[in-house]
Parts: structure tokens; C-alpha cells; sequence
């Protein structure tokens, strides 16, 4: 064959594999609001940015009269490319070829596309979109699940990894998306449930569909599992597009500084959302948008444990992140959920050199049974440790009330943060003015005449007292007590002084956080 | 052109949260928040599955006298034969299940009468103490 004959059967050879799993399945795909594995890739990558790696794999079973199917690429797409010129590695599985299900040549696929970013350093995004296991080949998929997630696991805190569900992702499948750092999902169209509405019914039954036990809106709102909930497809690459914009290649990096813009100081002007009475609510996140670049705040989990508000944004051109207390939802306490929610966040913040902003305002702990019950010490804790451990920047602005362990736990000056300012309305104390003067002054209530009056005149005056920052300031607790329009200037400032911040931790395997 | 934003937009509809006493918030609930389970004290005499799953072998009878430790039933789930006994003495009250039924977790499967404690026992233990 002359190279010209060799190049037509190249090509020959590809248009076969690239047609996924035919026709018809193509057309089942579409029909349902999904595009296809290839589709995907193009339309979160730049434009001929991609470079697809073993499309020619075929896959390795042998029973069940499987060794005579042609299973194109095995089921999954992988390969390399960018997003605005941000390098990632990426796999997509294809649910057009055999239901997407993950057999061994599949696995092998993904683990070496995994291989390849930690090798390269760059971020590993997962679509997935999979019947799970091929029980055809029996145990040679667990294997391959298995090597996903130790893959996952060693990854983690090396190089980012995102997951995309856009399909069902179902039984051991959703512990490769557990592992990562940030999961999307796409309404009506992904599904993660460790076992199925079928096998409920059949061996519990209770009845549920598959989109109330484990659909885009149940992991967005209820589990946690999710980090981003999408109306589309398209909306959900638009999402993961912006995400990597905030975050480095890996852990040795920073992330990509922007042209530094100014807060739309007309629409987010903090004496206009701030309220004067300590009691009244307001949206924390106006106030991030009144300090960050160009008002552009990137929320993560913005539906689940809504009274923490987590996420991205610039300040200065730099990517931070944010952790502010919600007082707009449940008064802005921590709980179970909230802790958990910001822990890990702090974390994959820590572990990818992007700064920390806190901005507190909660009234601490949420008292309750249930929330005892859930364990509300052991994942309050986390958010102990969690901000303990980082050594990035910290930044802690007090806004309003910081009481009790709440205090302790948003970034204090005791768990290291490098810079705490507080506003003139904050409110620094042991515990609020109702439940302290209960305490102090018990006896004087309990004997007074009118213990009703004698109480709010206590409370008044713990309230004089203490609920302030400047008790705290006296003991060099808080660093500066600052005008709050000069919120930003004070920030950038500390942003700029600490960007060659070392501080070391004392070594060790691993520590082992309340998890 | 988007409207300045403040603290007060009307189209938020706040509740009054109490934290811990005489602490109240305006503020919004949760989906979760407001679901969220009351709690109540276990009662031993009513015998609960601990798990779903299908009732494989029922011992009791209604009106049968139990000791605190017999078997009342047999719970099969996550293919393994559970069984139940009573976690306190009495009789037999009501049996809400049958041989061969699919039950859900915290369902109730036996009430029982518990048998007054006997109180006479304790007092005569502290009278030998004294």
C-alpha cells in the first residue's frame, strides 16, 4: 500500500471508531436532552484544541460471546486539550456503546488519561455518563473501578479534578466523583444513587424515582454531593469553564492572575446593605461583591447549607476564596451541614494556594437535638482543623456578631489567620448579650421584682460592654478595627504583603481531621 | 439597568429564627432545617425494625407472656437473617406483621404490655445498703 492507500484505511479506521455506539443510539442519546461523549469534549474545549488518545481500544471480554462484539474506543473517550488556553486532561464515557458500562480496556483507558495528568500536572476533568460495571466482565471491572479511585485519591490535592455527571453514575461509579473536588450535575439529566429505584422497591419496597433519590436537585440541595447544579449542558461547560479560571494547575502553582477591575461600587455599596440593626438579615454575598473585582463572586454549593456562602472570586486580579457566614439563611449559624461544607473547601483552597477570605457574622453553634444527634461536634471540628491546617493567606473580616466557638472556628486570630479586621459593628464575646446576661446575672433576675425589665436592662448593658471589637482589640485579638469601605483597600493590602507567605506545619504522614 | 442592591428587598419573605433563648433572627429556614425529624424517646416496648427489609419467621402469639430477651421475630435484610428479641418482659400486645412482608426501617412489627418494673427489688436493695 502506497502512504496514500494507508492513510485512506487510517482514515477509514477512524470514522469507524468515532462513530460511538451507531445510528440509533446516537439518535436514543440526543433524544434525551444529551449530547454525545465527543460533543461534550468539543464543546468544553477550545475550539481544535482536542487530541483524542486511544480511540483504537478494543475491549477484553471473553465470556458471554462478548469476544465477538466490536465495542468502539471500549466506551469511552479520553485524550487531551484545553479550556481558554488551560491545559486538562479529560475522559468522557459514552453511553451510545454499550450503555457506557465500565469494563477493563475501558478502566485502563481512564486510568491512563489520569496517569497522564499527574504526570503532566494539569487538571483531570471526568465526564460521566454510565450504566456502571459490565457484569460480562465479571471482576476485572471492580478492578478497574478500583484503580479509578486510588488514582483519585493519590491525585487529590495535586492536581484538580472535577466531575461531570451527565448521566446516570450509579453504584461503586459515584465514589470516583466522591473523591474529586468539584462535582457537576445538569438537571433531569444526572443521576448518582449507590443503589437504583428498581432494587429499592424490590428488596425495601419503597417507591421513589430515580430523580428524587438521586437527581441534580436532591445532590445540589439535600446530600451535598453535588457543587454545581445546571439547567443544560451547555450552562453546566459554561460553569466548569469559569471554575478553572479561579484555580491553578496543580498544587504547586497559583492560579492565573486576571487585569485587576474595580467593585460596581453603584450597585454594591456595603452602607446601603449593611443593616444597622444587629438583628436584621442581609445577603453576605452583596458584601463579597462589594469588595471583589468587578462584583464577580463564583459561588460553590450555593444551594446546599445555605447559611455558609462559599466560592470564588478576584480580588486585586488575585483568585480568593470565600467563606462568609449567611445571616440572610438560618441566621448564618454553623451546623452540621455548613461545617462540613466549608471544610472542604478550606481545604481545597489550602491545597491549591488560593487565599482565604472569611467574613463572619453568626451567632455560633446551632443548638438541638438533631443537630447534636448528627454529630455537630465532630463536623464542627473540622472547620477547626480544616482552617488550623491551611497555610495559605487568611484574611478574617468581622462584620457583626462573633460569638462563642462560632468566634474560635471562622479563622480567628488563634487558629493563625494572618490578618483579622473587624468593622466597628462587630461583636465580639464569649457568648451573645441574652444568653451571657442570663448567666451573669442570674441571681439579680431571678430576685428582681420584674425579672422581665432586670433582664433586658443586663442585657443592654453586656450589650454596651462587650459587643463590640474593641474588648478583643485590647487583647490584640483583632488586628485592625476598620471603616467598612475601606474593607477592599485593607484586604488587597494584606493579599500583597503575604504572597510569599511560608509557613510550615510540623511534618507528619497525614493528620487525621474529624471526618 | 440592575437596581442598587440593599438590605431590605421586599420580595423576601424572612422568619423569625430563635438560636437559643432571647436570641431571634429574621432570617430564611432550609428545606432541610424545616424537615428535619422531631426526636423521641425510644420506647422499649415497641419492637422496631432497626432495618428495611422482609419478615422471615414470626415466634410470638398475641397475648403471649415474653421475658426480656426472647425471640419475637426473624428480620431478614442485606441478606442476613436478623433476629429480634424483646427488650423487655410483659405480653404479647399487638403483632403488626406477617410472615413474608416487606417492611420499612423504623416500622413498628410487635407492641408489647412491658411488665411494671418491680420496683420492690430497688427498694429492697436500698434498704440493705443502708
Amino acid at each position: 500500500m502506497s502512504l496514500r492507500q494507508k492513510t485512506l484505511d487510517l482514515k477509514k479506521r477512524m470514522s469507524g471508531a468515532v462513530q460511538g455506539g451507531g445510528v440509533k443510539a446516537i439518535e436514543k442519546q440526543l433524544s434525551m436532552g444529551k449530547l454525545t461523549a465527543r460533543e461534550r469534549i468539543l464543546a468544553l474545549l477550545d475550539p481544535n484544541s482536542f487530541h483524542e488518545y486511544d480511540l483504537f481500544v478494543e475491549h477484553a471480554g471473553k465470556d458471554f460471546d462478548m469476544d465477538k462484539k466490536y465495542l468502539p474506543g471500549d466506551g469511552v473517550v479520553t485524550g487531551t486539550g484545553t479550556i481558554n488556553g488551560y491545559p486538562i486532561c479529560i475522559y468522557a464515557q459514552d453511553f451510545t456503546v454499550a450503555g457506557g458500562s465500565l469494563g477493563y480496556m475501558h478502566a485502563k483507558k481512564i486510568t491512563k488519561i489520569m496517569d497522564h495528568a499527574m504526570k503532566l500536572k494539569v487538571p483531570l476533568i471526568g465526564i460521566n455518563d454510565s450504566g456502571g460495571a459490565r457484569i460480562q466482565e465479571g471482576v476485572n471491572s471492580l478492578a478497574g473501578y478500583g484503580e479509578i479511585f486510588f488514582r483519585n485519591t493519590l491525585a487529590s490535592g495535586v492536581i484538580p479534578q472535577i466531575s461531570v455527571i451527565l448521566g446516570p453514575c450509579a453504584g461503586g461509579a459515584v465514589y470516583s466523583p466522591a473523591l474529586t473536588d468539584f462535582v457537576f450535575m445538569v438537571d433531569k439529566i444526572s443521576k448518582m444513587f449507590i443503589t437504583g429505584p428498581e432494587v429499592i422497591k424490590t428488596v425495601l419496597g419503597e417507591e421513589i424515582s430515580m430523580e428524587d433519590l438521586g437527581g441534580a436537585a436532591v445532590h445540589s440541595e439535600i446530600t451535598g454531593n453535588a457543587h454545581f447544579f445546571a439547567e443544560s449542558e451547555s450552562e453546566c461547560f459554561e460553569q466548569i469553564k469559569q471554575l478553572v479560571s479561579y484555580i491553578p494547575w496543580n498544587n504547586t502553582k497559583k492560579a492565573e492572575p486576571f487585569p485587576v477591575k474595580q467593585p460596581k461600587s453603584k450597585l454594591y455599596k456595603i452602607e446601603d446593605i449593611f443593616p444597622n440593626d444587629a438583628k436584621q438579615p442581609y445577603d453576605v454575598r452583596h458584601i463579597i461583591k462589594a469588595i471583589c473585582d468587578d462584583s464577580e463572586f463564583f459561588e460553590v454549593q450555593e444551594r446546599f447549607a445555605a447559611n455558609i456562602v462559599i466560592g470564588f472570586a478576584r480580588i486585586s486580579g488575585q483568585s480568593v476564596g470565600f467563606v462568609a457566614n449567611q445571616p440572610m439563611v438560618l441566621a448564618g449559624v454553623l451546623d452540621v451541614d455548613s461545617s462540613d461544607k466549608a471544610a472542604r473547601f478550606i481545604r481545597f483552597c489550602d491545597a491549591f494556594n488560593i487565599p482565604l477570605v472569611t467574613l463572619v457574622d453568626l451567632p455560633g453553634y446551632l443548638p438541638g437535638i438533631d443537630q447534636e444527634h448528627a454529630g455537630v461536634i465532630r463536623h464542627g471540628a473540622k472547620v477547626l482543623y480544616s482552617y488550623s491546617e491551611a497555610t495559605v493567606p487568611k484574611i478574617t473580616v468581622i462584620l457583626r456578631k462573633a460569638y462563642g466557638g462560632g468566634y474560635i472556628a471562622m479563622c480567628s486570630n488563634h487558629l493563625r489567620a494572618d490578618f483579622v479586621l473587624a468593622w466597628p459593628t462587630a461583636e465580639i464575646a464569649v457568648m451573645g448579650p441574652e444568653g451571657a446576661a442570663n448567666i451573669i446575672f442570674r441571681s439579680e433576675i431571678m430576685e428582681a421584682e420584674n425579672p422581665d425589665e432586670v433582664r433586658k436592662k443586663k442585657i443592654q448593658e453586656y450589650k454596651e460592654k462587650f459587643a463590640n471589637p474593641y474588648v478583643a482589640a485590647a487583647y490584640g485579638y483583632v488586628d485592625a478595627v476598620i471603616e467598612p469601605e475601606e474593607t477592599r483597600r485593607f484586604i488587597i493590602h494584606a493579599l500583597d504583603i503575604s504572597s510569599q507567605k511560608d509557613e510550615k506545619r510540623p511534618e507528619k504522614k497525614h493528620g487525621v481531621p474529624p471526618f | 439597568m440592575e437596581e442598587p442592591k440593599t438590605n431590605t428587598p421586599e420580595s423576601v419573605k424572612y422568619e423569625m429564627f430563635e438560636v437559643y433563648e432571647g436570641a431571634k433572627f429574621k432570617t430564611l429556614l432550609t428545606r432541610k432545617h424545616r424537615e428535619r425529624k422531631a426526636w423521641t424517646p425510644e420506647n422499649p416496648a415497641m419492637v422496631t425494625s432497626f432495618i428495611p427489609g422482609t419478615i422471615r419467621k414470626v415466634f410470638v402469639k398475641d397475648g403471649q407472656k415474653v421475658k426480656a430477651g426472647d425471640k419475637l421475630l426473624i428480620l431478614e435484610a442485606m441478606k442476613m437473617l436478623n433476629e429480634l428479641s424483646a427488650a423487655v418482659s410483659g405480653t404479647v400486645k399487638t403483632i403488626h406483621v406477617k410472615t413474608g412482608q416487606v417492611v420499612s426501617k423504623n416500622q413498628l412489627l410487635v407492641e408489647l404490655n412491658a411488665e411494671a418494673e418491680k420496683k420492690d427489688n430497688k427498694k429492697d436493695g436500698k434498704k440493705k445498703k443502708k
